[in-house]
Parts: structure tokens; sequence; C-alpha cells
């Protein structure tokens, strides 16, 4: 009988059905674009930011205590190294699928044929690495300094030119020298000395262009200094910081053990860095704040917008409801007096009023979620330039607050059930 | 001890007394009309009996229990087990088949039973139509589905208000006639009418003015069957309260 009469309203009252059911597929499906596109967006923003360079160095402890004392950079003559060997092991962190990328650098004095001294900077640039996992990986400023403009020439290929003396050259120095891509350059170090080609020129707007930028083992052997690097610069996506992370990150031994393991199975820039600090030796890594720090701004700002649409979407929905809903009790006053005065309790026909509501609340929502997942991908091709993934927890939520915001939009028409009275509309109270 | 009695009614509206110390009874398996012109208090009066409403002051003796101050959660269920409803309207649920709108009073009292239902139809000459929509009924015929739904649950009271108001001639006899079987059978009935014609049917007419009972007619020829355009049945009139009684209290 009870699925009689809601399958009787449903049919009966279709037009109206079918629009609470478009209001509920309105507000769920941008609820789900919205949930969608925030639970996606931190990665992608991440990824946005990542093309601006890392957002962790690693450097020597020993040179990192001389930086803050003296604000040496990079430990750069102390003395202090790290080793080259333990580069992999980056990638055997807790959070080692958060590492998008890395490079070691090495900074040595060249002296040039004319007895000037320059920077040549000793780094991976498409390195290919077999890690203990069996995973491979390709890394180096190739990707890390993409935002480099390559003048002239081309980005150095270290794959294919392995031990080979080559070079990229800072645009400024290139001009200082008259060099460009194909030319030579002959580089003394202290123990040993270099003829680099110049595969290609670079502009990359600061320091690094009036200096060499060569394969980590020649420049190594400028210096003897084989297996020792200075600095790392890895780019890992990260989880914006919170008081948590800040605590940690000046003291971890000042966490409850609870706390502790919130801490490091999150991926806060700090518990990576203090990850990295396990597996290389005597090294201190730390985020570069200016990047960390505006990753997060703009996540939490993201974020927040979409919250508020979310809401301000769910609210509308909640109002639409309530008015069609309202309308449809209003409309059927006599039927649901009738019900009372038959001996139907307020519960029996608020449960089929709400029955009624639901099955047509699912059926929007159903709709609603698949359309918002269609948004997302729009919002993702047209913002971002690839897809957006369909995290699993956007589900449930949606669901709960499709529920919610149905209950939410049925109490005024359910208070005005409640309140109704068999004898003022089946015939007049007097 | 009467099944019904009320004792000294008030119902009051702010000013309006739309019942002003009525009292009545109805015994087991008798036949009442309760009478008056419009804004008389026949609507007030059933609403109360049928336990749609609670008076403002006196007692709802119904089987001898004081329904007057129950919750209106009580009300309901005092509703569902003793009282049958019939409506001028009809109120039929316009998507539910005749049979459907039948079962719906069994779903809310216990167990709805198509079986007992399409009996119900047969004895209002129904079950042929037992599976048409409202609206493929005639005025009368849904009026019967409404008489079919107030049996259903075997209630101690069939109450009508203004069975007959939306029917002709007809059909308005076919309703009396079952009225009469439903006498018969030994049910109780109140029907609440305007319609003299309707009203003088019963073995007893309670005729309502201004909110006041100011006549109790007994039908001493009470046949149960309707007669048009006759001038009247033998009556004996047992006034508790003449017109001039009531106007002159009122002057007051």
């Amino acid at each position: 009988m009870f699925f009689r009469m809601i399958k009787g309203t449903l049919l009966r009252q279709w037009k109206k059905m079918l629009m609470i059911a478009f209001t509920i597929a309105l507000g769920a499906s941008l609820a789900a674009a919205m949930l969608s596109v925030m639970f996606d967006v931190g990665d992608k923003v991440n990824q946005e930011l990542k093309t601006y360079g890392a957002n962790i160095t690693v450097v020597p402890k020993s040179a990192s205590v001389l930086n803050e004392l003296y604000e040496v950079e990079d430990g750069e003559g102390t003395g202090a190294y790290l080793r080259e060997d333990e580069l992999g092991k980056i990638k055997t962190i807790f959070w080692a699928f958060n590492i998008v990328d890395y490079a070691p650098f090495l900074k040595v004095s060249g002296e040039l044929d004319d007895g000037s001294v320059i920077t040549v900077v000793g780094s991976w640039f498409n390195h290919h690495m077999e890690l203990p996992t069996g995973e491979q990986l390709d890394a180096g400023i190739a990707s890390l300094r993409s935002w480099w403009e390559i003048q002239s020439g081309e980005w150095l290929d270290e794959q294919s030119n392995e031990d080979a003396e080559i070079a990229m050259i800072g645009s400024a120095l290139a001009k200082k020298l008259n060099l460009s891509a194909g030319d030579s350059i002959h580089v003394k170090g202290s123990t040993g000395e270099k003829n680099f080609r110049i595969i290609g020129v670079f502009d990359a707007g600061g320091e690094e262009d009036d200096q060499i930028f060569a394969p980590l083992n020649t420049v190594q052997a400028l210096e003897d200094l084989d297996g020792c690097i200075d600095s790392i610069e890895v780019s890992a996506l990260t989880t914006p910081d919170n008081e948590l992370a800040e605590r940690a990150a000046k003291d971890p031994s000042s966490l409850t053990v609870a706390q502790y393991e919130i801490w490091y199975c999150t991926a806060y820039a700090s518990s990576i860095c203090y990850q990295i600090q396990e597996v290389i030796t005597d090294s201190v890594a730390s985020p570069v704040r200016q990047v960390a720090d505006s990753e997060g701004a703009i996540m939490e700002k993201t974020q927040l917008l979409m919250i508020l649409i979310t809401i301000l979407s769910l609210i509308g929905a909640a109002l639409g409801i309530c008015n069609l809903v309202t309308a449809s009790v209003m409309e059927r006053s006599s039927e649901i007096g009738l019900m009372k005065a038959i001996g139907a309790q307020n519960g029996a026909i608020s449960g089929l009023v709400l029955t009624e509501i639901f099955i047509t609340a699912i059926f929007g929502g159903i709709i609603g979620f698949f359309a918002g997942f269609g948004f997302a991908q729009i919002i993702g091709h047209t913002v971002f330039g690839s897809a957006i993934a369909l995290r699993p927890v956007v589900i449930p939520i949606v669901a709960i607050l499709v529920i919610l915001v149905t209950l939410a939009g049925s109490i005024p028409a359910i208070r005005m059930l409640l309140r109704l009275r068999p004898a003022e509309v089946l015939h007049g109270g007097h | 001890m009467s099944l019904l009695e009320l004792k000294h009614i008030y119902k009051i509206y702010g000013e309006l007394h739309a019942l002003d110390d009525v009292s009545m009874k109805v015994e087991k398996g008798e036949w009442v009309s309760i009478m008056g012109p419009s804004g008389s208090g026949k609507s007030t009066m059933m609403n109360i009996i049928g336990c749609m409403d609670k008076p403002s002051k006196g007692e709802v003796l119904l089987d001898g229990v004081d329904i007057s101050k129950e919750s209106s959660k009580n009300l309901t269920t005092v509703r569902r087990d003793k009282i049958g409803l019939i409506f001028q309207q009809f109120h039929l649920v316009n998507y539910l088949t005749a049979v459907e709108n039948v079962m719906l009073a069994q779903y809310y009292h216990s167990i709805p039973d198509e079986k007992e239902a399409m009996e119900a139809l047969e004895r209002v000459g129904l079950a042929d139509r037992a599976r048409h929509l409202p609206s493929q009924l005639s005025g009368g015929e849904q009026q019967r589905v409404c008489v079919a739904r107030a049996l259903i649950n075997y209630p101690e009271i069939i109450l009508a208000d203004e069975p007959t108001g939306n029917l002709d001639e007809a059909n308005e006899e076919i309703v009396v006639d079952l009225f009469h079987k439903l006498h018969d059978e030994g049910t109780t009935l109140i029907v609440v009418t305007h319609d003299p014609e309707v009203a003088e049917v019963a073995q007893k007419t309670i005729v309502l003015r201004n909110g006041r009972v100011v006549k109790e007619v007994v039908n001493q020829n009470f046949t149960g069957k309707i007669h048009f355009s006759e001038e009247g049945t033998h009556v004996t009139k047992t006034d508790l309260k003449s017109e001039e009684e009531i106007k002159a209290e009122e002057s007051k």
C-alpha cells in the first residue's frame, strides 16, 4: 500500500517531482564539481607551482650552521659535502611518491684562459636512475628549471652524451665572452681542466646567467671531488603547513606519539624534510619558505572559494526544495487531511512525504553527481589543462549533503503537514 | 450506558460560541440525524464527535470514556478504531482505485486485505467498479466507495457529513438505502445534514440553531426509507428548548 501511494504520488505529481529532482541535481552537481576540484586542486596547484622550481633544499649540516651564522649560501667553500651515492635514497622515503624531481649541485670556481674566474655548477640535467625499489627515474634541472629560456642551442641531454665535456652557459656570461651554442670554452679547476662544448645558452633571469652548468661528474673532476655534492634541490608535492607542522618543524621531539604519527604520515614540507634528513647523511633539509607559503596560501584561498560556492549552491537548492515541497504539500492538503482523518499518525504521513522526496532526491542526486563530475572535467581542462580525478570520498560527501539539503528543505513542509488539522481541510472549521 | 454522550459541550472561537451548552446521547445501533441551517454548529459538532476537534468545555463520553481532554495523537487512534467517516466531498485519493481507497483505511488501521476490501465494495454494490479510479466513477459511486471505506474497519459509529449533499435524487436514495441496510445490521449512524428529507428518515433528529440544540425529534414511524416530497412524517416532538425560549435567553 505504502509503495502504491508513493508510486501514485510520483506519477501524479511528476512535474513537481521533476522540478525537485532538477533542483537537487543542480545543487548536487555544483557540490560534486566543487568537491572534486577541491580535492584534486591541491595536487594540481602543487604541480603548477612545481614548474617554478624546487621547494626543499638540502645542504650539509655544517654548511647549514654556517649559513645561519654567517649567511653563507649553500655551504659553498665550507669544505662540507653531501654524498652523491645517497641521492637515490630520497626516492625511498615514506613520501617517495610525492617527490616529483630533484637535482644535486656542486659549485666550483673555474679559471678561464684570460685569467678571469667564473662559477661552474655541476648538476644533473636529465639523469637516469635505477632505484633500489626497481623504479626508474629521470631527474635533473631540465625539468626542475623548466622556466629557463633557451636562447640558442638546446637543453643538454645527459643521457646521450655520457662523460662528454659539454655544458650550458648563462646568457650574461655568453654575451660577455661572446659565445654561443656550438662554441667551446676552456675552464681550469684546481686539479683538472675541461674544454666544454656549449650545447645551449639559457636565460634564467638570475645569478645563473653568469654561470656555466655542466654534468656533475665533469665538474667534480675539475676539483677532484668525486662523489661530492654541496646541495640538493627537491621538488615535492606538499600539504600546506598547519600549527602541528610548524611545531614539528621547530622540534619534532616536542610532539606526542600520536601527533608525531599524524605529522610523519602527512605530506607536510617539514615531515618530508625530516624524512630526507633521515636518509642523507649529515644533512639539513629545509623548505624554501616562499614557495611553500605561496602554495599554502593559494590552496587555502582556492579551497575556501570552492567551499563557499558549494555552501551557496546547497543553500539555493535547499530554498528551492523548500518552496517546491511546501507547494506539493499544500496541493495535497485534503489528501493528507483525509489520511489523518482515517487514522494516519503524523509520523506515518511525514514518512510517506519524506520517502517521496528522498526517492526524488536520489534520482536528482545521481544525475547531479555525474553532471558535477562532468563540470569538474570542464574546470580541470580549462583551468589546469588536465582531467580531474574522481575521488571516492566525494561520493559519500555529496550523498550526505544531498540528504541534509533535502531534509533541511523539507522541514517547513513537514512542519506545515504536522500542523494541518483534518477538520480544517475536509470541511470548514465551524 | 450510551455509546456516545455529549455533556454541556461548548466550542468558543473568541466571541463566537459555535456550540453553546450542547448535550445529547446516541445509543448503540441508533440512527441519529443532526440537522440545522448553515452556521448552526453542525460541522463543529461533527468535528467533536469525529475526534477531529476538542470542545472548549464539557465532556464527550465515547463508550463511557471521556475523550474531550485527549491529545491529538490519542484522538487519531480513537478515530481510527471507533469511527468511520463519510464526507460530502467524498475525499477519495484520486490516484488510487476504488478498492485501494478502501484498503487505505485498513492500512492505517491494521493490515490491508484486498479480499476484505472487495467484500466491503460488494456490500455497497460496487464490486464491478473496484479497479476504477475515482475520476471514472459517478458521484453516487464515489460516495458508496466512501461508505465502504468507512465500514471496512468495523467502527462503532459511522459519522456522515452531508452524505447526500453532492448527489442527485437517485443516488441520494441509494445512499440512504445503504444507511438503512447498515442500520439493520446494527451499525450506529450519525448523519449531519441540512436536508430535512434525509434527516427525517433517521430514528432521531437533533436540530441545531446558533450552536444550541433546539429540538430533539423522535420518528415514531421510522422506516429508514426516504420519501421525497411528502409533507413530514409522523413525529413526536420532545423539545429541549423552544426557539422562543432561546431567543428570550439571547436577548437577556
